[in-house]
């Protein structure tokens, strides 16, 4: 990646983002602190030089009314010589300089009201003359004199020059850390976007198997990343189900498919009605299997997509079991097994009846067909008890049972054990069983009944997915 | 009966119509929407069997406005949309069944005339009466030639929907639906298991059968 796009987008992060508008409401908090600083303490200072100067004046003029100019020539000789740090200068009217430390009146001051003025002055140091700013006020005093008493403020305007300069650089400075915090920071959070970024084009470019590297900080940023990974673990679960359901779908749809062309040519060439009659009716029982097998594979898809869940109410799961026990039991008795059913008087839950019914009747179906040994009668146990704060009904039978291995293989879709391949049936009735609980947020388990199967749908009680 | 078929797929309705006028029945057909509301309002039809997605006017809307202007023609609605919810959706809207396509012919035919028959029966009846069968609901006792016979409360419910609607074929589906109250399909026989029981208690003993099976549709209960 070329260096100043890479900066470009450094600027661009929201991290920086984020930092850069943190830094300006600092800097100007810091600068309106400082500031407000800054002008106080020139205003002090300056009222103080003030109140000297206007104190002096004032006692100038009254020492002029009671000694003349001598004597107010004798007040500023005294002050000077104490170096209070004062400016003084009388003249007289025409201008001319009578006495003081300051060598003349400043230009325009004659023309001039009395009042505040600031003026510069020549003044005499180790390192020769250097011009200094002054404040003072200038006053006429009677007969004509010029009065003027002043302090020099080079020094209080040094001070505040210095203040100025240090909130300039303290500003800078924090521009400076600022933005390079920021960059930083941002760096850091770019560095770990761009390796999800990565990830998720290589996965859009095929490379399913890729996932985003964890810091292992357990940060915000791990987490997400986390999220991701498990949702891209779903997806290429679902995508390596769709493939071998793709590839059962051609194999499952086409045989009974091809049979079912195979006879109707069959039957044309005959000239017999009534091979023509029972190559139809045959017709007819294998459109209608095909027909079970596209609408049990169209629930399921609608059930995986979680659509179906808008028939959900309260319902009594012992009631169901009971009746859908009671709807077994005469045909469990007429292959001469039996059926017992264990349920408590209610057990109240949400869920969707009719698909809580079809799921029980899939698995019933399933312990008649699968759920014997040779030519033992069925022996076949439907139930319904909590389980963990979850309603779990089951339907045990005392058959050959399901290798522990292959437990959740055959809830997969068209999924059919060798053992069985020989009796009817489209491979789909524990998928739509598993579907149906995972509607329900619940789960189908399939364990040892020692012999023999138990299938368990766990259901949660309040049915939230 | 006269029958009324709503349904754009003209051939779908032809095999339909055929199928209707070999069972004994009258049928016109509308082809979309409007003409089917016009024909259902003006004819004096026994039964409407409406196709939920119609040009012009949808299914849903045309019953919901015959019910409306008070029209009570029993109505079967015909519908590729099978799921439970969308069969509550044409319940609402004042259909009295529901079919999903595609359907066998021989449960369609067995409904629409449980339909027709509805409109003429007896609003409220306390005793039914099958030949030399009768059923008292309210002492909840069946007997036959005066004979009391034993009856599992399922097994009540299961003569009594065959009894009110003795005469008629009933399929297997209708009558998961209607005495077990649960919408699939059967997979096995367990429903014709539960007619031999009730064929074992109510025709074993008696030399002329009243329950009989109707090859390829359903069963029927009749006395002659």
């Amino acid at each position: 990646m070329p260096r100043a796009r890479w900066t470009f987008r450094l600027l661009k992060t929201s991290t920086f983002r984020l930092a850069a508008v943190y830094l300006v409401v600092f800097a100007i908090s810091v600068g309106a602190v400082l500031g407000y600083v800054y002008w106080q303490t020139l205003k002090l200072l300056d009222e103080q030089a003030d109140e000297t100067i206007a104190a002096e004046v004032q006692g100038i003029a009254e020492q002029y009314a009671l000694n003349g100019t001598p004597g107010v020539l004798a007040v500023i000789k005294n002050r000077t010589r104490l170096d209070t740090g004062g400016l003084y200068l009388l003249a007289t009217p025409v201008g001319k300089r009578l006495g003081g430390n300051l060598k003349s009146l400043p230009a325009n001051v004659l023309n001039n009201e009395p009042g505040w003025i600031e003026f510069a002055y020549v003044v005499e140091t180790p390192r020769g003359l250097t011009e200094h700013k002054a404040r003072g006020f200038y006053t006429r005093l009677e007969g004509g004199y010029h009065l003027l008493v002043g302090r020099d403020i080079q020094e209080l305007r040094q001070f505040g020059k210095i203040i100025r300069n240090t909130l300039i650089w303290a500003l800078g400075l924090t521009a400076i850390l600022g933005i390079g915090g920021g960059l930083l920071l941002s760096r850091n959070f770019l560095r770990r976007i761009d390796a999800i970024t990565a990830t998720v084009r290589a996965i859009r470019s095929g490379r399913m198997s890729d996932r985003v590297p964890l810091e292992g900080s357990g940060d915000e940023l791990d987490r997400l990343a986390a999220a991701l990974n498990d949702m891209l673990d779903e997806i290429e679960r679902l995508m390596r189900g769709m493939k071998e359901v793709s590839s059962n779908i051609a194999h499952d749809l086409r045989t009974p498919l091809n049979r079912l062309r195979a006879q109707a040519e069959d039957a044309l060439r005959s000239d017999d009605p009534a091979e023509h009659r029972r190559a139809l009716e045959a017709t007819i029982e294998h459109a209608d299997n095909l027909l079970k097998t596209f609408n049990a594979l169209l629930f399921i898809a609608r059930a995986e997509a979680g659509q179906a869940a808008a028939g959900f109410s309260e319902l009594d799961a012992a009631e169901v079991v009971r009746e859908i026990g009671e709807l077994y039991q005469p045909i469990v008795e007429d292959e001469g097994g039996s059926l017992k059913m264990t349920a408590p008087e209610t057990l109240r839950m949400r869920g969707d009846r009719q698909l809580i019914a079809q799921a029980l009747v899939n698995l019933l179906d399933n312990a008649l067909k699968y759920g014997r040994r040779d030519d033992e009668p069925p022996q076949i146990t439907i139930g319904a008890e909590v389980c963990d704060g979850h309603i779990c009904l089951f339907v045990a039978d005392r058959g050959p049972g399901i290798p522990e291995s292959e437990t959740e293989h055959v809830k997969d879709r068209f999924v059919r054990l060798d053992e069985s391949r020989s009796a009817p049936g489209s491979g789909l009735g524990l998928s739509l069983v598993t579907s149906i609980a995972r509607l329900h947020g619940g789960e189908l388990i399939l364990r040892d009944n020692k012999p023999g199967l138990r299938a368990i749908l766990k259901l949660p009680r309040d049915g939230k997915t | 009966m006269h029958i009324l078929i709503i349904e754009d797929d003209k051939e779908a309705a032809g095999w339909l119509m055929k199928g209707l006028r070999e069972a004994g029945h009258v049928t016109d057909l509308a082809v979309d929407g409007e003409e089917g509301l016009n024909m259902a309002r003006n004819g004096d039809y026994d039964v409407l069997i409406i196709d939920r997605m119609l040009p012009k006017m949808d299914g849903l809307t045309l019953l919901k406005t015959l019910r409306k202007e008070g029209n009570q023609t029993p109505a079967l609605f015909l519908s590729a949309l099978g799921e439970v919810d969308d069969k509550v959706e044409g319940l609402r809207a004042g259909g009295d069944d529901y079919i999903a396509k595609p359907y066998a012919f021989s449960e369609l035919l067995a409904r629409v005339e449980v339909l027709g028959r509805r409109k003429t029966a007896e609003p409220v009846q306390t005793r039914l009466k099958v030949g030399d069968l009768e059923m008292d609901l309210l002492k909840r006792r069946v007997t036959r030639a005066g004979k009391e016979i034993q009856l599992q409360p399922r097994e009540f419910k299961l003569l009594e929907y065959l009894m009110r609607h003795a005469g008629n074929v009933v399929t297997r589906t209708m009558l998961l639906e209607n005495v077990w109250d649960y919408h699939f399909d059967p997979q096995t026989n367990v429903i014709d298991v539960h007619i031999s029981r009730l064929r074992g208690k109510i025709d074993k003993e008696f030399d002329k059968p009243l329950l009989h099976t109707v090859r390829g549709a359903g069963y029927m209960l009749r006395a002659d």
